[in-house]
């Protein structure tokens, strides 16, 4: 666990090098999530104070983006691009594969911690899906045979 | 010896990052010294990763690329397995009039010399000599359309940005591009960022603002690399700064990142998600060309109106608007995606008919079976029929036929596709990126996926509930998101009734 000391300090170089930035919410958010993981309860406080505005705009801007995390994620982050061009190739197919072989639902984490599978609508792929992104790595005609691959170097 | 191997996402996930890895060990193996150029994506997807040698008759292609195909690069180019010769020379490209895409895939992204060689910043040196209005003038007599899809005016958002007055105003570059099927801006802005960066100072020249935004949803990693490190070239060399080419005024460009909410590509929604907001939808009025970013007079375009702007300087609004049909004027990248044999992008004059593009240039459907339905314009466009093949590609065209052409994204399905299932898609996908502001998107897509779910179970009362639904969703909402979502659904219903007929499960 963070400690609460930490993440104040973490957090207050963030705002720092955020200063005179016009908006600059979702940039400091995107921030810190790349210095934790996700975005801890206890650092929305120190941001909101910086930002004068309350705790509960802020949570309300965190909670409102698919893309921020109150908790940490697993290991790999696989996501599996549910959108039209996709499902023209058969994503729907390769994602209840997925879902089969990890054990888990969309927004799932194996219970090891080692994956944890995302829906994403989509990746600008939609001419070679269906489309995957493991850990910011874009994958392109991901049937199932390669989902098992990804799934097994995800594990490993 | 020079190779091209795309940066593009499309060529990294088929591979090309580990084929530029293999190269260099091949390379080095043998002692040979080569100097590999990451390029845009020429746009044929099936052909990727699509690598390019330099020989003295010019740039040789070959792909699609695999690892196993490294060895004989090293050997005689004209012998080896996946040889295409020039590439300039493929139907796909002599098809094409490649106006806004002219440099992708040729050039170095983050060239500056090689992007003026071919005609960059010509444009902008003219602008840079007219007057305000006459720039605005320039671009509504060029007959531009926001290419983001709702297909206003260019020259008209201008003048009304150019005309208010306000001590700062904004350029707001639109590249969120959540829409299936849609990737045009995504290869612009990793093949050449130039053009855009370009389109947005003149966009500045011509409104008197002095600084840009480019918001890129956060699934485009390389775009934003590319995008950020082009800004950082652009600004040491001039272009960007306190006086544009050191003779202009100041103009500067920031690249913000998105978070993953689809209902944030809808203009008012992006500028709140930009000030730090919720990307909930505003109402309009005001328009964002008087109250936009931070209540200032802003330019919202989409990445291929701004992308456009230099060729129509360089070349001149005459020579754009003669291409196009109608009111429909210049050229547009038709993206051709999903279910089919030859999918990418393909730049070319408004006015090809659908059967055309989807038969003749996309040559059916990858599974051989026949095509069902194409959607036209992402999620929120219309399910096509066969029947619909003979309509030109164009903003009315399509709107004639119940549909919209959108950023000109086309989804191809084959026979096998199930086109309740694709309704009750439209729907659950409304119901979970609606922004939650107006109740017929909030609660009449949650309602639409219920609906469908009684129609799937055999109750033929709930399809005239669905029509009444999508017409409540159509007239009542604030966006594009719930006000479009009945184009998918109902073009689905009343094309292929088929598919929502009573009892259909226990039919089959």
């Amino acid at each position: 666990m963070l400690d609460a000391a930490t993440v104040t300090d973490r957090i207050e170089h963030i705002l720092e090098a955020h200063q005179g930035m016009e908006g600059p919410l979702l940039p400091i958010l995107h921030a810190v999530q790349a210095e934790f993981g996700h975005v801890p309860q206890s650092a929305l406080p120190g941001i909101a104070k910086a930002l004068n505005l309350s705790k509960a705009e802020v949570h309300g801007v965190v909670s409102f983006y698919h893309d921020f995390r109150e908790a940490p994620a697993g290991r790999h982050v696989l996501k599996l691009c549910r959108a039209e061009a996709c499902q023209a190739m058969g994503a729907d197919r390769v994602a209840a594969h997925a879902q089969k072989a990890l054990g888990i639902d969309w927004h799932g984490t194996t219970s090891n911690g080692a994956v944890t599978l995302e829906p994403v609508f989509c990746l600008g792929l939609c001419a070679c899906g269906p489309a995957a992104m493991l850990d910011g790595k874009p994958i392109g005609r991901c049937d199932e045979a390669r989902v098992d691959d990804l799934i097994a170097e995800a594990r490993a | 010896m020079k190779i091209y191997i795309p940066l593009d996402t499309v060529a990294v996930a088929l591979g090309a990052d580990d084929i530029v890895a293999a190269i260099e060990v091949e390379a080095a193996r043998r002692g040979v010294s080569v100097e590999i150029v990451r390029n845009g994506s020429h746009g044929m997807v099936w052909l990727e990763p699509l690598v390019e040698v330099v020989t003295p008759s010019g740039r040789t292609g070959f792909g699609p690329f695999t690892l196993a195909d490294v060895p004989a690069l090293f050997a005689d180019l004209a012998a080896h397995p996946k040889a295409l010769g020039p590439v300039a020379d493929l139907p796909w490209m002599q098809g094409q009039t490649r106006l806004t895409f002219a440099r992708v895939g040729i050039v170095d992204p983050l060239s500056l010399t090689e992007y003026e060689a071919l005609g960059g910043l010509t444009g902008l040196r003219r602008a840079l000599a007219l007057p305000k209005a006459d720039i605005v003038a320039e671009v509504t007599a060029s007959g531009l359309r926001g290419r983001g899809g709702a297909g206003f005016p260019t020259g008209i958002k201008w003048k009304t940005v150019s005309e208010a007055v306000a001590d700062r105003k904004y350029i707001v570059c639109n590249a969120d591009e959540g829409d299936s099927a849609t990737f045009a801006d995504r290869m612009l802005m990793e093949g050449d960022p130039f053009t855009l960066i370009e389109g947005m100072v003149i966009a500045g020249l011509a409104t008197g603002a002095t600084k840009g935004f480019v918001y890129i949803r956060s699934e485009y990693p390389v775009a934003i690399r590319v995008m950020e490190s082009a800004c950082t070239v652009a600004q040491q060399a001039g272009v960007l700064g306190d006086s544009v080419l050191g003779t202009g005024p100041a103009f500067d460009i920031e690249i913000r990142v998105g978070a993953g909410a689809y209902v944030c590509g809808e203009e008012t929604s992006l500028l709140n998600s930009l000030e730090g907001k919720r990307g909930v939808v505003r109402a309009k009025p005001p328009l964002p060309a008087l109250e936009g970013f931070m209540g200032k007079p802003t330019v919202v375009n989409n990445v291929i109106s701004l992308a456009t702007i230099p060729v129509i300087f360089e070349r001149g609004a005459e020579f754009y608007k003669d291409f196009g049909l109608g009111r429909s004027r210049g050229t547009i990248p038709l993206q051709i995606a999903g279910n089919v044999r030859f999918g990418g992008l393909y730049e070319t004059a408004f006015g090809l008919t659908l059967g055309q593009i989807v038969d003749d240039i996309a040559g059916g459907c990858a599974s051989g079976r026949p095509v069902k339905a194409v959607q036209v314009g992402g999620p929120l466009g219309a399910y096509h029929p066969r029947s619909d093949f003979a309509t030109p590609f164009g903003y009315e065209e399509f709107a004639g036929q119940g549909g919209l052409i959108g950023h000109a994204g086309l989804t191809v399905f084959d026979d096998s596709a199930d086109m309740l299932k694709q309704a009750r898609f439209a729907m659950e996908f409304c119901a979970i990126e609606s922004c939650g502001k107006c109740t017929p998107c909030r609660i009449g897509a949650v309602r639409g996926v219920e609906t469908i779910d009684r129609i799937a179970k055999g109750d033929a009362a709930a399809i005239p509930l669905l029509t009444d639904l999508c017409n409540t969703m159509k007239a009542g909402s604030l966006c594009a998101l719930g006000g479009f979502t009945p184009y998918p659904v109902m073009s689905a219903l009343t094309h292929f009734p088929d598919d929502f007929a009573p009892m259909k499960e226990a039919a089959e």
